[in-house]
């Protein structure tokens, strides 16, 4: 299973799409490996320095309708190869969620009420997450704030995450 | 209760309902091309799984940048090629026997009332014209299609659009399907199957049905499909006589995927042909439409005829009986790509290129080309494109470039004018 913990970057914006995530340009790439250097490269989001930011993140935190736009695959393998295996919002798009947990990766959603609450405890700071899937918990902490979060996913989705995505799952049951 | 078509294909394909309204179906096809085929190859190769479910129901072609036009896309050509040659995969239709997927596969008879057909390809909703199941998918999806020969859904819900009546003279399939994506709305059919029916689609051609279905994933469509009849039978008939007796008997086995009296739908939409115009699409989003006639004198700097929407055959004879004896516009340019070698050759005995040349037209071979604005007549910033393509994306034929989406009728009658023009065929 892949690795759900570590430092969260915070992008404070809804509708990133995902162009944004990873340009058009770059869909010649034959590998996940290529996109690396590009992700997030055309996102201009106040406070967000591309170059210094994504390089210590595992987890991204963002608003509503998160990954919308083209159905390409190559935004979650762009998030995946920067060892970021875990985004949450307050909604996605329909064909990036599937992209995410086909890839064993995780796009959860969470109230609006709660995201604003992330947002305004630790957003700026230095903050990591736990995640503690058996049961459903993710732990956000900042110096000695620490704060315990509920969440959810379809039996399905679980399944997806402990095969390791669509392809491992497939290859067991079918 | 009973069922749609998309329903009764699902039902009759299902291989596990591990949770909820999850279903996992038995698919008859996988169609690959060289762009978003590659990275599932390189994936399977890296875990160590290299194989492929089925190499008789994987179905492979170079359409997207063909020849290819540099380095990186000659490497996307190569992984696809040589993955074919590797698991013999028979039906890979390299450079020079290659066109535009959508166009070649049911020209190839691989497409199949009652199929389920997966493909990396948003536009793989084109098949639904044959009574299938066909829907696009993302790469992970693709790589468990080739591996394991099945896919994952929610169990499908469908809009039917009845467009009953006669179409009047100069209005096609294509304005048919802009005038539904102008009412249903881009995200209007998300999720869901389009069922297509009516006096209208049961007289239109394979080939006009092929471009009505295409086009569903612009209203958000998983799928569009139209129920299969003897049309389907006629098209399909040289593949399958060995198979049937009769034309009859066929057509009785392909009837088992066609919805019943009381199926039930999401929605249903009623269209009446007659009161259709000629439509082109007026902004960055395909349901931006108008009537032709709300848009004329607005200037093009290229004409486009071609892609899985608009470059068969009958397209091209629409077209060319536009063009016969005319010249383009000395204000743009033009360049018409046949879908297939197939079609090309067709052209040819025609005299429908020669018609398309004399006109001052550009013949490439068989590509996706301009399309996608890869190759093959790229807009420069700022140029318009009066197109018979499926999508008006900002920068979709290149960056800055504006699209606007028509008929071949219009697009014809458009190069000849310098400006956006209703063909003479229409009277309205
Ligand atoms: S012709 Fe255009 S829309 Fe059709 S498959 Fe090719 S790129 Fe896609």
């Amino acid at each position: 299973m892949k690795q759900f913990n570590g430092k969260v970057l915070f992008l404070d914006r809804s509708d990133i799409n995902t162009d944004e995530i990873i340009p058009a340009r770059y869909l010649t790439e034959i590998s996940k490996e290529a996109l690396k250097p590009y992700l997030l490269e055309d996102l201009e989001l106040q406070g967000f320095d591309v170059k210094k930011d994504i390089e210590p993140a595992q987890v991204v935190i963002s608003r509503a309708n998160f990954g919308c736009g083209s159905s390409r695959e190559h935004a979650p393998w762009a998030f995946e190869v920067n060892d970021i295996n875990l985004v949450i919002g307050e909604s996605f798009a329909r064909i990036f969620k599937q992209n995410m947990f086909n890839c064993g990766m995780m796009a959860v959603e969470l109230a609006p009420e709660t995201i604003d609450e992330i947002f305004s405890t630790f957003k700026g700071k230095e903050t990591t997450l736990e995640t503690d899937l058996a049961s459903g918990t993710f732990t956000l902490s900042s110096g000695s704030v620490k704060k315990e979060i509920p969440f959810s996913i379809s039996g399905f989705d679980r399944a997806l995450v402990e095969a390791e995505g669509w392809v491992g799952y497939a290859d067991k049951h079918y | 209760m009973g069922k749609t078509i998309a329903e009764k294909i699902f039902d009759s394909h299902r291989v596990d309902n591990p949770f909820g309204d999850i279903h996992v179906i038995r698919l008859d096809a996988v169609f690959c091309h060289e762009i978003t085929t590659p990275v599932a190859i390189n994936d399977l190769v890296s875990r160590g799984m290299d194989r492929v479910f089925d190499p008789k129901k994987i179905k492979a072609v170079i359409d997207h940048v063909t020849p290819a036009k540099d380095s990186k896309t000659a490497l996307q050509g190569k992984i696809l090629r040589d993955w074919a040659r590797r698991h013999d995969i028979i039906d890979f239709f390299d450079i020079g026997k290659n066109g535009v997927c959508h166009a070649i596969f049911p020209e190839k008879g691989f497409v199949r009332p009652g199929y389920t057909i997966i493909m990396g390809d948003s536009h793989t909703c084109t098949h639904g014209a044959f009574g299938a199941f066909a829907a696009g998918v993302g790469t992970t999806d693709l790589e468990v299609g080739i591996l394991k020969g099945v896919c994952a859904f929610h169990y499908p819900k469908s809009i039917k659009v009845v467009v009953d009546g006669e179409l009047p003279k100069g209005v096609f399939a294509k304005d048919v399907i802009l005038a539904i994506i102008g009412r249903l709305g881009v995200n209007g059919a998300t999720n869901k199957v389009i069922e297509f029916e009516g006096s209208v689609v049961d007289s239109m051609s394979m080939e006009a049905r092929m471009t009505l279905c295409n086009m569903a994933i612009e209203a958000g469509g998983t799928c569009g499909i139209c129920a299969p009849d003897m049309t389907t039978v006629d098209y399909l008939w040289d593949f399958i006589k060995d198979d049937y007796k009769d034309k009859d008997s066929a057509l009785a086995d392909f009837r088992t995927y066609t919805a019943d009296a009381d199926a039930e739908y999401d929605q249903v939409i009623r269209m009446n042909a007659a009161e259709l115009s000629p439509m082109v699409t007026f902004g960055y989003k395909p349901d931006q439409v108008k009537p032709v006639k709300d848009m004329e004198g607005t200037a093009v700097h290229q004409v486009y005829i071609g892609s899985c929407t608009n470059g068969r055959l009958e397209d091209l004879r629409i077209a060319a009986e536009i063009l016969k004896g005319k010249t383009i516009s000395p204000e743009l340019r033009a360049i018409v790509s046949p879908a297939t070698p197939d079609i090309f050759k067709k052209a040819l005995d025609e005299g429908i290129i020669k018609i398309f040349m004399d006109a001052g037209f550009c013949v490439t071979n068989p590509t996706c080309g301009a399309c996608l604005g890869m190759s093959n007549g790229v807009l420069a910033e700022g140029e318009v494109c009066a197109s018979t393509t499926n999508r008006n994306f900002n920068g979709r034929m290149g960056k800055g470039g504006m699209v606007h989406l028509m008929s071949p009728a219009t697009a014809a009658e458009t190069a000849v004018a310098g400006v956006i023009k209703n063909s003479s065929m229409y009277k309205g």
